[in-house]
């Protein structure tokens, strides 16, 4: 029903090649090839070659970077651990001596109030003496005088009161000194 | 054609026999000069240059120019012309040449991985591009020796690596076979490895140019046809051919990338098949 005339009057058969064109391709493609074998590739590959040399150097220096930093923040950690070693050991130092000197101070405090309460016994015991002294002398004045009046005679005698006096002492002590001797080993 | 065929009589009326619909013809484009002629294998052919040979020497040039001046500076941060070139070399270098034949022996294949890719690429592109419009692929001679030369490189590289009965053997008997049943396979595989892989990947870039260009040359011509001889609403139909020149002529653009893409990757696989150790 519907005719295509085939264009132009002979019959071309599409796929019977051009010889000239087979030639023609062969040389074109040979020469592009070559120029391109020569000229162009070299040129890429070298860029590529370079580029990769220049990202590879560039990590290599930032590995040694880091390298570094590492090596130093390493030493300035253990700088630091020194200063606190260093710290630890002077505060322990401090603590040390501090209590040396209290302990000094409390020695000195202590042979302080020892002397002070040697002192105070000294003084007491000097007291004391005079004390008894004085009582001694008084005793027997006050005695012979209460005795004079309870015996009614004038016991003014110096001489036989201070016989009495003293045989009464002289007991006294003898007593004393017994039961001193008694006590020492005692209970 | 049979739908508008039957259409006519119902809108309007074409008189089809005077619209002669593209052929062969139209790739037969005669020469710059005297209209010489020769026979060849009983075709008539014309003598002297023409269209196609001259836009198969103008793309040589133009891909050698620009990619000898994109690569030239060999900055370390490559501008907008040098990031192109390499980003064109890197596609075939790594894309094809290296992920199909293997880091160890691509680069000895990538400068003519390269060439060819891009030669055919620019040349199909002048199938679309204005003022060329003739995809020079198109031409069957000029593919034929692309595909001898592919033919002539893997059968080459394969007989060097495995000796001359070594690569026969390596390219007819898969690995595993034995027995009778290769007496079949033998021949199959000669068959189908050695002689028609040559003619299909040059047939396949060949035919598709060819289809694609008649297919153009069609919507033109038709839809112009079509608005200058119809009647009636027949004259509409033409703008609408045309409409479909132009997304035909956008599909053929990825036509031409593809098999461009294509013919550089079975020609990789080729190589990669001649140079392995075993099936």
């Amino acid at each position: 029903m519907f005719v295509i005339p085939l264009a132009g009057e002979e019959k071309l058969n599409p796929l019977i090649p051009h010889p000239i064109e087979i030639v023609l391709s062969l040389v074109v493609f040979g020469l592009l090839f070559f120029a391109v074998k020569k000229f162009v590739v070299p040129n890429f590959e070298k860029t590529f070659a370079e580029r990769t040399q220049a990202i590879e150097g560039g990590l290599e220096a930032a590995e040694s970077k880091q390298k570094e930093a590492d090596e130093k923040l390493a030493e300035l950690e253990k700088q630091l651990a020194d200063a606190r070693h260093e710290a630890a050991r002077i505060r322990e130092d401090a603590r040390e001596q501090g209590a040396q000197i209290v302990a000094e101070m409390r020695e000195q405090a202590q042979t302080e109030s020892a002397r002070i309460v040697d002192h105070g016994k000294a003084q007491i015991e000097a007291e004391r003496q005079q004390a008894v002294t004085s009582l001694r002398a008084e005793v027997g004045t006050l005695a012979t005088s209460l005795a004079g009046r309870i015996v009614g005679e004038s016991l003014d005698d110096d001489e036989r009161s201070t016989r009495v006096v003293d045989r009464f002492l002289a007991d006294l002590e003898t007593i004393e000194s017994a039961q001193a001797a008694v006590q020492p080993d005692g209970r | 054609m049979t739908f508008l065929a039957t259409l006519a009589p119902m809108v309007g009326s074409v008189r089809t026999e005077e619209f002669t619909p593209p052929g062969p013809g139209d790739f037969n484009l005669p020469p710059i000069g005297p209209d010489k002629t020769f026979e060849f294998l009983g075709q008539t052919m014309y003598l002297g240059v023409t269209k196609p040979m001259i836009q198969l020497v103008l793309v040589a040039l133009l891909v050698f120019a620009f990619f000898r001046v994109a690569g030239a500076k060999r900055a370390m941060v490559p501008g907008k012309l040098q990031y192109v070139g390499e980003a064109g070399y890197g596609f075939v270098r790594n894309s094809i040449g290296r992920d199909i034949i293997g880091s160890q022996d691509f680069m000895r294949f990538v400068p003519y991985l390269f060439a060819l890719f891009f030669f055919i690429l620019i040349n199909n592109f002048l199938g679309t591009i204005p003022f060329f419009e003739f995809p020079t692929m198109g031409r069957v001679g000029i593919v034929y020796s692309l595909a001898l030369i592919s033919w002539l490189i893997y059968n080459y590289v394969g007989i060097k690596k495995h000796g001359f009965f070594g690569y026969f053997k390596h390219q007819t008997i898969p690995g595993g076979v034995t027995g009778p049943v290769l007496v079949l396979i033998v021949p199959l595989e000669f068959f189908s490895n050695i002689i028609v892989r040559p003619v299909t990947l040059a047939l396949r870039l060949f035919a598709n140019m060819f289809a694609g260009h008649l297919l153009l040359i069609l919507f033109a011509l038709g839809g112009e046809y079509l608005l200058v001889h119809g009647e009636g609403l027949v004259k509409v139909v033409g703008p609408v051919a045309w409409i479909m020149f132009i997304a035909v002529a956008f599909l053929e653009v990825l036509i031409q990338f593809l098999q461009a893409y294509v013919f550089v990757l079975l020609n990789a696989t080729y190589i990669q098949g001649a140079l392995a150790e075993e099936h």
